[in-house]
């Protein structure tokens, strides 16, 4: 399927990345490109084939509901770009 | 002193030859000396290297031991480290010092390892050249206009420079084995679940494994030794005991069964790399070893199951950077979505916004079904096709990339042309083998790898396998090094 500007312009506002005007065209073709590529699965008929879900067929393991880690929270909010009084600081959000 | 391998630095910390302090003085001003131009290091930690290479001479004098006690390594920049940046090649965490270790540097770290620094690498590998790096390119030691594969370039790099003698690297869908190929050493990419991803920044999720990459097979066994295990902290890590990897290391090869699968050895593969696994086949024959033609009908899949796969893994696992809590926030942003968007688009490079983009498309409503459910059925069809090939042999042979090292800026117009480069190490990734690339031949002066794909927790037997080839042919100890 071929991609045009505005889905690539859609794409890049619901992962909330800016992109350069100047690259959209780019991203465009590159994007249709790959997924010509991808259509190549569409050779295959996969109606009676289960979605892969672990390689070795794993289950999700359950553990005890308990307390493994003390409050690091004064360590973590030391990386952060901006915080105050144990708070993560965002531009205001309600007026 | 920095041709020595693991295996023989061990030996020379054991026996009083020298201290780990004198191998790792000797290594660090060789990264002084080299690094420059090769660009393998993005940080370089000579002081704490050295304050833990006292550590570790202080511990041996006290009579402790432990595998790797004293043992110089480099950690690709994915794996969290405490206190050291982790950029994983990224202006988004071009900052990043982590709180904590990943599950792998842990270990190692209790193994007695001394880490030298943190290698380069494409974007939150993302690439097969290392062009896609923040921190610039990585030149390939063989020839300077040369890429060294990708993603993990800077460690394949710094083992083949002889830089440090083994490296940690991660592996989506080839990004231990095409570098090691491209480099001339050792790589192998465990089964999926046998090494913890705690700790290491995940890119796709279903396919991320790490391994080691050294000279040797034995190195690379050395190091597994040590990584591989269960950890609570991975909840798709298998609790299953770890095999005796050096101690197998010596198996003889009589009755080993090896598939030569008929879609490898097609006109995609350049002619001399061929010649050089028909080289390396009749080796493994004299061993013991028989050859049979094997089937994978849905190789060619591969590429575009994994294109899709692994950009929608992608683009979930990286909506956790938002310039909020960690990592790069862009200047006087307007509102928060200002500051999402910006931050986001500041701090990501070209082809890992590419991905994010990719993966948010095929994920979007509409298209889920098409393109990752579809994706998600193929990777059975792969799987199943390794499956019905291992009733009949042990392991499979093959090339591990289709051409020796392209040359920098060669592939990096056009996405498709470099993701094809990947055609031959995917399908492990898909599929969850354990996969290993050996050096086995220089083509135009430029050395290529032969690929080995066992079943499931095979790791063992391939670098059993590996081990042996090493033993009657020497292109592992072939290095641009001076």
């Amino acid at each position: 399927m071929a991609v045009d500007e505005d889905t690539v312009r859609a794409m890049a506002h619901l992962a909330r990345v800016q992109i350069d005007p100047d690259r959209v065209a780019g991203y465009a073709t590159e994007m249709s490109n790959v997924l010509a590529l991808a259509e190549q699965m569409e050779e295959v008929d996969t109606s009676d084939v289960e979605p892969m879900a672990h390689p070795t067929h794993a289950v999700q393991r359950l553990r005890d509901d308990v307390v493994l880690e003390g409050n690091e929270r004064e360590q973590f909010q030391e990386i952060a770009p901006e915080t105050n009084d144990g708070y993560y600081l965002v531009p205001q959000v309600i007026e | 002193m920095h041709d020595k391998t693991i295996a023989r630095i061990r030996h020379g910390l054991a026996s009083g030859e020298f201290s780990s302090r004198e191998i790792c003085e000797h290594l660090l001003s060789r990264i002084d000396q080299l690094n420059p131009s090769c660009n393998a290091f993005i940080s370089v930690s000579s002081e704490l290297a050295l304050q833990h290479a006292d550590d570790a001479d202080k511990r041996r004098a006290a009579g402790a031991d432990s595998p790797l006690l004293g043992v110089p390594i480099a950690h690709k920049d994915i794996f969290c480290t405490n206190g050291v940046r982790t950029s994983c090649g990224s202006r988004m965490l071009e900052n990043f010092v982590p709180p904590y270790n990943a599950t792998v540097v842990d270990k190692l770290s209790q193994a007695g390892v001394v880490c030298l620094g943190k290698t380069n690498m494409d974007e939150f590998a993302m690439g097969s050249s290392n062009e896609n790096s923040y921190f610039g390119n990585v030149v390939n030691p063989w020839g300077s206009n040369r890429v060294p594969g990708g993603s993990s370039g800077g460690s394949a790099a710094a083992v083949a420079a002889r830089m440090v003698p083994g490296c940690t690297g991660t592996d989506t869908g080839g990004s231990i084995r095409q570098p090691a190929s491209f480099c001339g050493i050792t790589g192998i990419k465990p089964t999926y679940g046998r090494v913890s991803r705690y700790g290491m920044i995940a890119f796709a999720s279903s396919l991320d494994q790490g391994g080691p990459m050294a000279a040797t097979a034995e190195d690379c066994a050395l190091l597994l030794q040590e990584m591989a295990g269960f950890d609570e902290k991975d909840s798709t890590s298998i609790d299953r005991p770890v095999d005796d990897y050096c101690g197998s290391l010596n198996d003889a090869l009589d009755g080993l069964k090896v598939g030569l699968p008929k879609q490898y050895f097609t006109e995609g593969l350049d002619n001399n790399i061929a010649a050089s696994l028909q080289a390396s086949i009749a080796e493994l024959e004299k061993m013991g070893a028989s050859f049979v033609e094997v089937d994978l009908p849905n190789q060619h899949l591969s590429v575009p199951a994994y294109y899709v796969v692994a950009p929608a893994e992608c683009s979930s696992n990286l909506s956790r950077f938002d310039g909020v809590r960690y990592g790069y926030r862009c200047d006087n942003p307007a509102d928060l979505e200002d500051l999402y968007k910006r931050s986001r688009g500041e701090g990501f490079g070209r082809e890992v916004k590419r991905r994010i983009l990719i993966g948010t498309y095929v994920l979007s409503a509409g298209y889920f079904d098409a393109y990752y459910l579809k994706a998600q059925k193929i990777r059975n069809l792969i799987s199943e096709d390794f499956t019905s090939a291992f009733k009949e042999v042990d392991m499979i042979l093959g090339p591990t990339t289709p051409t020796p090292a392209f040359k920098i800026g060669e592939n990096s117009a056009d996405p498709v042309s470099m993701y094809l480069n990947d055609i031959y190490t995917i399908p492990a990734n898909l599929a969850g083998l354990p996969g290993i690339s050996v050096p086995c031949g220089l083509v135009d002066d430029l050395p290529v790898g032969m690929q080995l794909v066992g079943n499931y927790f095979t790791e063992a037997r391939l670098l059993n396998v590996a081990h042996r080839f090493q033993q009657v042919t020497d292109w592992h100890l072939k290095s641009p090094a001076k």
